[in-house]
């Protein structure tokens, strides 16, 4: 079983709307290896979710649609496979935890059974079992007072255990690949830390792999091991988190960097306004002949706007879509 | 339970649906006299010692005809909001998981059905598969089916948009398992307040029916026959209209308030009344 445990190749995932066509994933690859968290990284409305859903062979009908590309789980192409067995995946080998932990639990159901409930589908255990492995796992993330809480309804609870409640409810199989969507994104920052370093020993306990999604560079630092940066569908850029925190190449990258907040200050002790990237990721259903960044980035030039830039390699495992690359004189 | 109890609407429409069910219940254990026994000696007495609301025509006693009349009564609102809620149900669900073709073509026979006006077509059928209470209480379930099959179909709809659905599938669930134990929960309680309140409309269907002599046939006692037959009589025995016309008004009232009661405690977007 040397196969990683997710390959993406060339995925392309089209979204059919009353505007139009348009791309929700472009022609994006990356691999997670057994064991590894990779960061996925990029702003609202980038592709992101889309790139976890079509994972899991959940985009949205009958809007998505997958046009060409694979996705393989541990060497199995997740795309041909037959939805009976796309659903035995589901919740047992590849889990996924939302970002939302308020709506992601079904409001009338207790917790013992919404934590039990894939213990009973996947691994056929009796509701004894069932609670029994689900209450050793709600104790496992540390929920307070677990016992309790195994028939209290998800509205008793506050949004950090909700969010371990979820954690618990994607664990309790034992996956091989968990897809973590924006997992911290509405908890609070001390709350946020606390679920990281859960996951981050859950993932060495269970030797798992973790696609990390999130807008959050700073959570990006922490957990991953390699970043892949997202922009309108498409991989931007590409490296190990040293290199992509202390070389970022692309104006996108750097753009991100510099607009987490640092609260520094200048040399006569006035703070300093936080940078930000202007513009707005385009809908999807615009077409563009260019860069797909070209409409925001501070360094465009002709060719930017004229010609399509690929994915290129700098050094290894640094990979760069920008026409920077041939150019860098014209950065500014 | 409590905070059932806080709604005023709840409270009163729960006590005056407890006197019918009550008296229902009662009428198969005891009536103050025999339910179809005649008596021309006492015919068209006024309320006595042992008639408290009088006698008809006949000499049977008011009382345990209204009694029993609430027996039929019960009977068809359970009946008729099963087949609403059974089929229409199953409709809405299919419905709302299904979409396109089936959808439309199952709303579209909505829109037929109501279309029609319920209580010309529910005598057509009467008339048609003759006069009898089962008959009534098909005519009127059939037109409690669309009912049911929108509402049902309205809540499912907005249900599996929202994440928890996601999530559910995410881990694995089946499609049918979700619909069974994760939507259908959700949407228990808009079917329960429209149940209720459908309940109190097939009363008052069921005394029409009966009053058109199409529903309950005599001499079993309905209060809707019990009013046509009074009809004759108003003049010389104004009680035999009066307490099965009592009866009709509270049990529909105390189930209009109940179904009211019930929306204002469990629905968290009306402004809970005080």
């Amino acid at each position: 079983m040397n196969a990683p445990v997710l390959e993406i190749d060339d995925l392309t995932v089209d979204f059919h709307m009353p505007e139009g066509v348009g791309c929700a994933v472009d022609h994006l690859s990356l691999t997670v290896e057994n064991g590894e968290t990779i960061g996925l990284v990029g702003e609202s409305g980038c592709g992101k979710s889309m790139t976890a859903l079509s994972i899991l062979g959940l985009i949205p009908q009958p809007f998505g649609k997958v046009r060409f590309g694979s996705i393989r789980y541990a060497g199995e192409n997740l795309l041909t496979a037959h939805s009976e067995r796309l659903r035995r995946i589901r919740g047992s080998e590849i889990a996924m935890i939302f970002q939302e932990p308020m709506t992601s639990l079904n409001p009338v159901l207790t917790i013992g059974r919404q934590v039990a409930e894939p213990l009973m589908e996947h691994k056929g255990l009796n509701k004894t079992d069932a609670y029994a492995e689900a209450l050793a796992w709600l104790e496992h993330v540390k929920l307070p007072a677990a016992r309790e809480q195994l028939s209290q309804y998800p509205h008793q609870l506050s949004g950090g255990m909700r969010q371990r409640v979820m954690i618990a409810m994607a664990m309790v199989c034992r996956p091989r690949l968990l897809i973590a969507d924006e997992p911290t994104t509405a908890l609070d920052v001390t709350i946020q830390s606390q679920i990281l370093s859960l996951m981050m020993g859950l993932k060495e306990e269970l030797g798992m792999g973790i696609l990390l999604i999130t807008h959050d560079l700073g959570v990006v630092a922490q957990m991953a091991r390699r970043v892949v940066v997202m922009y309108a569908g498409q991989v931007m850029e590409e490296a190990d988190v040293e290199i992509l925190f202390e070389q970022p190449f692309h104006p996108y990258t750097q753009g991100l960097m510099q607009s987490i907040p640092r609260g520094l200050k200048d040399d006569r002790g006035r703070k300093i306004r936080l940078n930000e990237i202007p513009g707005n990721v385009l809908p999807i259903t615009e077409k563009v002949g260019g860069c797909k960044f070209s409409t925001r980035c501070p360094s465009v030039f002709e060719t930017c706007i004229n010609h399509h830039p690929s994915l290129k390699t700098i050094s290894g495992g640094h990979r760069v879509r920008c026409w920077l690359l041939d150019d860098p004189d014209r950065r500014r | 339970m409590k905070r059932f109890f806080i709604n005023r609407n709840f409270t009163v429409g729960f006590i005056l649906s407890i006197v019918v069910i009550g008296m229902a219940v009662l009428s198969f254990l005891w009536t103050p006299h025999e339910v179809n026994e005649m008596n021309a000696r006492h015919r068209l007495q006024g309320p006595s010692m042992a008639h408290p609301l009088g006698t008809d025509q006949y000499g049977r006693d008011v009382l345990s005809r209204v009694m029993a009349g609430a027996v039929v009564s019960i009977i068809v609102g359970l009946v008729t909001v099963a087949i609403g809620v059974v089929i229409g149900v199953l409709l809405g669900l299919a419905s709302a998981y299904y979409g396109r073709f089936l959808d439309e073509a199952i709303m579209r026979l909505s829109d037929l059905m109501f279309g029609f006006p319920a209580v010309l077509t529910a005598i057509l059928i009467t008339s048609i598969l003759g006069p009898s209470v089962i008959n009534a209480m098909l005519a009127i379930g059939i037109f409690y089916i669309p009912i049911f099959a929108r509402l049902t179909r309205a809540t499912a709809t907005s249900e599996w948009k929202k994440e928890y659905v996601l999530a559910a599938r995410a881990s694995g669930i089946g499609e049918w398992h979700i619909i069974g134990s994760h939507i259908l929960p959700n949407i228990l309680s808009p079917l329960l307040i429209q149940g209720t309140i459908q309940f109190a409309v097939a009363i008052l269907a069921e005394a029409g029916l009966s009053y058109l002599g199409l529903g309950t046939q005599p001499p079993h006692p309905s209060w809707g026959r019990m009013l046509y037959e009074a009809q004759t009589f108003m003049e010389m025995a104004p009680w035999m209209a009066i307490f099965p016309g009592v009866a009709i008004a509270w049990a529909v009232l105390g189930f209009n308030l109940l179904g009211d009661g019930l929306r204002d405690t469990l629905d968290p977007k009306m402004v809970r009344m005080r």
